[in-house]
C-alpha cells in the first residue's frame, strides 16, 4: 500500500524565497556537522594509528603484519625506560607536592588581599606561563651553569631501582608550575562563597580555625584541580627537563625523544600508548573529582 | 609582632607571597636577568664568556643565515595562526551551536589531545608522514595512486601541520568560551532585521567573539614562534626554526651570549607582536569589545 494520507491541516504553500532560505539553512547545519567529524578525525586518528601500530607484529608502523604484544613485552624489558618512567613520576610528584603549596599560598595572597605591588606580582605571576618554553629552558640552563647549584642529583630507593634525580629539573618544574597552581586555586577563589567564612569568624573562630575548617575545605577542589594540573604538566615536559637534566638522566618523554632520534619502532609506539593511557586516566580523574561543579574545564585555560 | 600581623593585611599577603615569590625570584627572573646581561657579553675561547659589553650578538641575528631563520620561523607561526583560525573558529562554532550532552562530551573530547603529551602528538605525525616509510606515502603508492612519495616530511609543510595540530585545540577552547557567552537573542534580533547569513557573522558573532579570538592566537602564535620539538622531529633535521637555532648555541655551539640575544630578540618579537595585533583587534572590534 502506498497511499498517502493527508495532513487533515492545511499548510499554507511555501514560498519560493523561504524554501530557498531553509535549504540553505538545512544545508549550512549538514555541512557544519560534517566539518565538525572531520575536525575531531583529524584530532584524533594519529593517535588512534599510532596506538594500532603498537601492536604490529614487524618492525613498520606503516605497514599492518599482524597482531602482537611483543613490543609492549620489549618496553617492560628495557631497564632504561623503567627507569625513565619512574624518574617521570618522581620529579612529578616532588615538583608538584612543592608547586601545589607554594601556588595555592601565593593565590590566596592575590585573590584575598588588595596590597602595593600586587600589580607586578600579578605580572610576575604569570610570565612563566606566557614565556614559550625553549626560551624558559635556556634561561634555566644557563643559570644552573653559572651558579653551580641544581645539578647535584637526589638519590633514591624506589621500586627496587636506584634514582639520581638533578635538583634542578624539580626545581624547573615547579618553577613553572606554581605560576598554572595559582591560575586555578585564584579561579575557585574568586567564585567562592565568602558567607561561611564570614559566619565562622561571627562565632569566634580565630583566623586559623576559619582557614582549616572552612575555607580550605571549599578550596580543595581548586587545590585538587591545581595539582592534577601540575602533575600532568611536570609528566608531559619535555623541554625544559631536557635542557635543564644534564647528562644520564632522562625522564621518559626525554627518552622518548632519545628513541626518535635514533629511528623509528613500534616499541616507541607502545611507550606512546603507556603515556597516552596516563593522561587518559589523569583526564578522567579530574573530571571524576569535578562531579557537581558546574565550572567546566574551560577555566583551566 | 604578633599583633602587628594580625592587624596589617599587607604583611599577611606577603608572608603568603613569600614562598612562591622567592622562588621565582630565584629560579626565573635572576635567570632572565642572566640571559639579558649576556646577550650584550662577548663568547669565552672554550664556552663561558668575556666581561666584555658589545652589541655583535645581536649585530649577528641580522646575518643572512640567521635572519632568513627568523623570518622562516615568524612565517611558520603566523601560518599556523592563521590555519588554527580558519579550522578552529567553525570548530568551536560547532560545538556551541550542539545541545547541552552533546556538547560536554564534544568540549572533553577537546580536553584529552589537550592533556597529552605534545612530543606524543608530534611523533605521531612523523609515522605518518616520514617519507619512504611513512603511512601515507606507503599506502598511497601501495594502492598505485602515486607512484614517486609525495614530499610530507622534513619541509614547512610537515612543521605548519605538526604544529597546527599541536595547537589547535588551544584556539578552539577559548574561541568556544566566546561563543558560548554570546547572546542568542542578538541573532535572532539580527535575523529579524533582515540580516543575510554573512551580515549576521559579520556584524554580530565575529566582533562578539573577538576576545577568543585573540586569546586563542596568542596560545597559539607564542608557542609556535618558540617551537623547538616539532622543527627538530617533523623538519628532518634541515628545516629548523629559531627554537632549535636557540638550542644549538647552546648544546652543541656553546655560543652562550649570542644564543641569549637570540632568545631575547625572540622574547621581544612576541611581546611586540602580542601589542600590534591587540591593538589592531581594538580598533577592528569597535563598539564589540
Amino acid at each position: 500500500m502506498t497511499a498517502v494520507t493527508k495532513p487533515t491541516t492545511t499548510i499554507l504553500p511555501e514560498s519560493r524565497a523561504s524554501r530557498q532560505e531553509r535549504i540553505k539553512t538545512q544545508l549550512a547545519t549538514l555541512g557544519l556537522t560534517g566539518y565538525g567529524i572531520l575536525a575531531y578525525l583529524f584530532l584524533y586518528l594519529p593517535i588512534i594509528i599510532l596506538v594500532i601500530f603498537s601492536f604490529n607484529d614487524s618492525r613498520s608502523t606503516a605497514q599492518w603484519a599482524g597482531f602482537s604484544t611483543a613490543w609492549y613485552v620489549e618496553m617492560m624489558q628495557d631497564n632504561q625506560i623503567i627507569i625513565s618512567l619512574w624518574n617521570s613520576l618522581f620529579v612529578a610528584i616532588v615538583s608538584t607536592a612543592i608547586s601545589t603549596v607554594l601556588g595555592t599560598l601565593a593565590a590566596m595572597a592575590m585573590e584575598r588581599y588588595r596590597f602595593r605591588g600586587r600589580l607586578v606580582m600579578d605580572a610576575i605571576l604569570y610570565l612563566p606561563i606566557i614565556i614559550p618554553d625553549i626560551a624558559m629552558a635556556i634561561m634555566l640552563l644557563l643559570f644552573f651553569n653559572i651558579s653551580g647549584i641544581g645539578f647535584n642529583t637526589w638519590r633514591i630507593e624506589l621500586a627496587g631501582l636506584r634514582l639520581s634525580v638533578p635538583y634542578s629539573v624539580i626545581i624547573g618544574h615547579v618553577a613553572f608550575n606554581i605560576s598554572f597552581v595559582a591560575v586555578v586555586v585564584r579561579a575557585r577563589l574568586a567564585h567562592m562563597d565568602r558567607t561561611l567564612e564570614e559566619a565562622a569568624s561571627d562565632l569566634y573562630a580565630n583566623a586559623w580555625h576559619t582557614f582549616w575548617r572552612v575555607t580550605l575545605p571549599m578550596l580543595m577542589p581548586g587545590i585538587i584541580g591545581g595539582a592534577l594540573l601540575a602533575f600532568t604538566l611536570s609528566l608531559d615536559d619535555f623541554v625544559i627537563t631536557f635542557f635543564t637534566a644534564g647528562p644520564g638522566f632522562n625522564t621518559l618523554p626525554v627518552r622518548v625523544f632519545g628513541m626518535i632520534k635514533k629511528g623509528v619502532t613500534p616499541k616507541i609506539n607502545a611507550v606512546s600508548s603507556l603515556m597516552l593511557a596516563g593522561s587518559l586516566a589523569l583526564v578522567l580523574i579530574s573530571i571524576f573529582l569535578r562531579r557537581g561543579d558546574d565550572r567546566g574545564g574551560i577555566e583551566i585555560v | 609582632m604578633q599583633a602587628i600581623i594580625r592587624r596589617s593585611p599587607a604583611i599577611r599577603a606577603w608572608i603568603l607571597l613569600a614562598p612562591a615569590v622567592a622562588w621565582l625570584f630565584i629560579f626565573f627572573l635572576a635567570p632572565l636577568v642572566i640571559v639579558l646581561i649576556y646577550s650584550f657579553l662577548e663568547r669565552g675561547t672554550y664556552g663561558g664568556v668575556v666581561w666584555q659589553p658589545t652589541l655583535e650578538n645581536y649585530r649577528r641575528v641580522f646575518d643572512a643565515l640567521y635572519f632568513n631563520t627568523f623570518t622562516r620561523s615568524v612565517y611558520i607561526a603566523v601560518a599556523t595562526t592563521v590555519i588554527c583560525l580558519i579550522l578552529g573558529f567553525p570548530m568551536a562554532y560547532f560545538i556551541a551551536t550542539r545541545p547541552q550532552k552533546i556538547r560536554n562530551s564534544l568540549l572533553l573530547a577537546l580536553m584529552i589531545p589537550f592533556w597529552t603529551n605534545f612530543l606524543i602528538r608530534t611523533y605521531a605525525w612523523l609515522t605518518l608522514l616520514r617519507t619512504n616509510t611513512g603511512l601515507i606515502n606507503v599506502t598511497l603508492l601501495s594502492l598505485g595512486i602515486i607512484d614517486e612519495p609525495l614530499p610530507l616530511f622534513g619541509n614547512d609543510f610537515a612543521i605548519i601541520l605538526g604544529l597546527v595540530y599541536g595547537w589547535l585545540p588551544d584556539m578552539v577552547l577559548p574561541v568556544y568560551a566566546a561563543l558560548e557567552r554570546l547572546d542568542r537573542s542578538l541573532l535572532e534580533a539580527a535575523q529579524d532585521l533582515y540580516a543575510g547569513r554573512w551580515q549576521v557573522f559579520r556584524r554580530v558573532i565575529w566582533p562578539l567573539s573577538l576576545p577568543g579570538v585573540v586569546a586563542g592566537s596568542m596560545l597559539v602564535f607564542i608557542p609556535s614562534l618558540g617551537a623547538f620539538v616539532t622543527p627538530a622531529i617533523l623538519g628532518g633535521g634541515k628545516s629548523l626554526m629559531i627554537g632549535n637555532i636557540i638550542s644549538n648555541q647552546f648544546l652543541a655551539a656553546h655560543d652562550w651570549p649570542f644564543g641569549s640575544a637570540l632568545s631575547m630578540l625572540m622574547m621581544v618579537f612576541m611581546l611586540v607582536a602580542t601589542l600590534i595585533y591587540f591593538r589592531a583587534v581594538n580598533r577592528e572590534g569597535g563598539a564589540g569589545l
